[in-house]
């Protein structure tokens, strides 16, 4: 554009969103994830202590999926301050796009021994609907998870933004969305399981789901798109599409009257937001081994919410604590206090909400910040002439 | 088609001998071939019953330092609303220029073909440091794509840094805006409105809640951009209104009341009823 600066290659100006720092981190956590992990949990024999069980990997691989959702529902609520309610539903629909396919791979091994789903046998369909076409090809179906939840996260967000619709309004109608998209796909006829949605998977490109080195696969590869999700980010909030979205959040009216159209900002980070969603539907789905409607269900979309908040909404690294801190907390608390688990939930939302409204990445900000300087005294030096570059 | 367009016309004294001969534009063009940078003719907005407006009809000329004045709910915001495409009006048209039918567009692009807006209470991006409130207003290509892998030139830089210095507020350019006293936050405003490089702004209220400096400063730097841009001003403050020089317009009731030079207007007995009340 500008003969006087060259400018360089986009792929250089990714990696640069993350400081040395941030790699270093990054570094850091992909040699835990990539190497260490499955050397601790193939290499390492079980009888000693470092040796990392199968439910680990299972746990903390499910949570990388979490996170990655938890970072882009931050994208669209903590920087562009839509609140989402809804998004448990485009993971889902990452996670049956990638099911269809399991399901495939299953081949005559179901109770039926049918080329079929066995749900499809038991419904006495004499062949696959059309919308199962492809899914033998991991391929197609890769296709799939990442065109179908955005397209329909692109038309529903076009109508619902060129109308304007904000706040509370939003995130009702996403509520709605994914209540109906549940009514939808708990029936049979719907053609993706009923109730019981799609489960007993075998393998995965021939590979048996349950052997221990694809477990590995599966959460290496859940690590390595957490990464890369948390790059994209970082490198959409600093660039001036970021500003420009914090600043729609901040002040709507202002950002149109100096000539940007909020419509297709809040389009793009709603619609990159339900795809990085789905891709991480398709990574939980073969980890845990089943998908049903009750994905869709609003609790689950709300726990993303939550996941949120505590962590930290507008940073990008707390969303990905919350996820952890409360799924961790979650397993615990299911296994021991099954009943109390949702007072829990519900009571930890209002004391961060209350209390901690920068989740724990605030209150280790200001914790950080209270012990080096002493208080009443704001900011100091902020003035001095330096620029953002 | 486009081998028909005219050289851009950013000059608003154009020679008015060419009108008559009859001139090409692309669409989207500002055509200042009457002298007339803004036409509202008829305009009528009402709020559930309420005549906002009323037949109000004001013509702005190209260059001209325009002041609205009128006692509270006279329909001077309402009047921007229309103009913005913040409120479309139950009836009348509003062109800018010759050809451009503001009623059809909506505000981003009535924006981006040059109309600035100042809003009554100062608004910026209060997160967002000094620096990059004005980088956001910079006239440039505003669509998703190009802010996604926008790289800030020192083109831009230079053209920042000097309406940082124009606006006085240089030292504070890294801080957040949000800092800002009261009136830095309406300069830091009138800043971001030049960043557009509007031809037409309209300020609402601009020097509420400055010192008499900081007012007369204002005034000193609209009577600069006057001639380069054409500028309507809404103000209370008489001395202000004074400093400007220019024509007045009297709102009252959503119409046009009076216009004329300010020792004008105050000597209509219209306006003395109007402001003193009856």
């Amino acid at each position: 554009m500008h003969p006087s600066l060259p400018r360089q290659p986009f792929i250089v100006r990714l990696a640069c969103a993350f400081g040395v720092r941030g790699w270093q981190m990054a570094g850091l956590f992909l040699a835990f994830a990539l190497i260490a992990v499955p050397v601790m949990h193939l290499v390492v024999p079980p009888e000693s202590p470092l040796h990392l069980s199968t439910y680990f990997i299972t746990l903390t691989g499910k949570i990388l999926c979490y996170a990655i959702v938890a970072v882009a529902m931050d994208l669209i609520w903590g920087y562009g301050g839509i609140l989402s309610l809804g998004h448990g539903l485009f993971f889902a629909l990452g996670g049956y796009a990638f099911g269809m396919y399991l399901m495939r791979q299953i081949g005559r091994d179901g109770s039926y021994q049918s080329d079929l789903p066995d749900f499809m046998v038991f419904l006495d369909w004499p062949e696959l609907p059309w919308f199962w076409l492809g899914s033998d090809s991991i391929l197609w179906v890769a296709l799939l998870v990442l065109v179908v939840p955005a397209l329909i996260a692109f038309i529903f967000g076009y109508f619902a933004f060129r109308s304007r619709i904000k706040g509370v309004y939003f995130s009702i109608i996403t509520q709605a969305l994914t209540y109906a998209s549940m009514l939808l796909f708990f029936r049979n006829e719907t053609g993706f399981g009923g109730n019981n949605g799609f489960t007993d998977f075998k393998r995965i490109l021939g590979f048996s789901i349950t052997a221990p080195e694809t477990r590995v696969v599966l959460f290496a590869l859940s690590a390595l798109a957490l990464v890369a999700t948390l790059l994209l980010a970082r490198y959409l909030v600093t660039s001036r599409f970021g500003r420009v979205l914090t600043a729609i959040r901040d002040a709507e009216a202002r950002v149109m009257f100096i000539g940007y159209d909020p419509l297709w900002y809040k389009l793009f980070v709603w619609t990159l937001s339900a795809l990085l969603c789905a891709l991480a539907g398709a990574l939980y789905v073969p980890q845990v081994g089943i998908i049903n409607p009750s994905e869709m269900s609003v609790a689950n979309s709300i726990e993303i919410a939550i996941w949120v908040a505590v962590g930290g909404r507008g940073t990008l690294i707390g969303p990905v604590l919350g996820a952890f801190l409360v799924n961790l907390a979650k397993s615990w608390f299911t296994v021991s206090f099954p009943e109390y688990w949702l007072f829990f939930l519900g009571t930890l939302f209002i004391v961060a909400t209350l209390y901690l409204p920068q989740g724990v990445i605030g209150l280790y900000a200001r914790l950080r910040a209270g012990r080096q300087r002493p208080p009443g005294n704001p900011t100091v030096g902020a003035a001095s002439g330096a620029q953002p570059s | 088609m486009s081998a028909l367009a005219l050289p851009a016309n950013d000059n608003p004294d154009w020679d008015s001998g060419t009108a008559e001969l009859g001139h090409v534009l692309k669409p989207g063009q500002l055509d200042l071939s009457h002298k007339v940078i803004l036409y509202l003719e008829d305009i009528t907005v009402s709020f559930d019953g309420f005549r906002a407006l009323n037949k109000l009809s004001l013509t702005i000329d190209s260059g001209e330092l325009r002041c609205i004045i009128g006692p509270n709910g006279a329909g001077k915001t309402t009047m921007m609303d229309v103009i913005t495409g913040k409120t479309r009006p139950d009836e009348g048209t509003i062109f800018f220029g010759q050809t451009i039918d503001l009623t059809r567009l909506s505000e981003p692009e009535i924006a981006h073909i040059g109309i600035g807006r100042k809003f009554q209470k100062p608004t910026i991006f209060e997160n967002h440091t000094v620096f990059e409130n004005l980088e956001l207003a910079m006239k440039t290509d505003k669509r998703v794509w190009r802010s996604l892998f926008a790289v800030l030139d020192s083109a831009a830089s230079d053209r920042i840094a000097e309406t940082l210095g124009l606006i006085r507020l240089s030292a504070h350019a890294a801080r957040p805006a949000g800092l800002l006293s009261h009136g830095e936050k309406q300069w830091l405003e009138i800043g971001m409105l030049l960043m557009q490089e509007p031809k037409l702004l309209l300020l609402d209220e601009p020097v509420a809640g400055m010192t008499d400096e900081e007012s007369e400063r204002t005034g000193e730097l609209f009577l600069s951009l006057a001639g380069r841009h054409s500028l309507v001003v809404v103000e209370h403050d008489m001395a202000f209104v004074r400093q400007l020089g220019g024509k007045v317009s009297v709102l009252h009731e959503g119409s046009v009341l009076a216009e004329g030079r300010l020792e004008e207007v105050q000597a209509d007995p219209r306006v003395i009823e109007v402001y003193l009340g009856r």
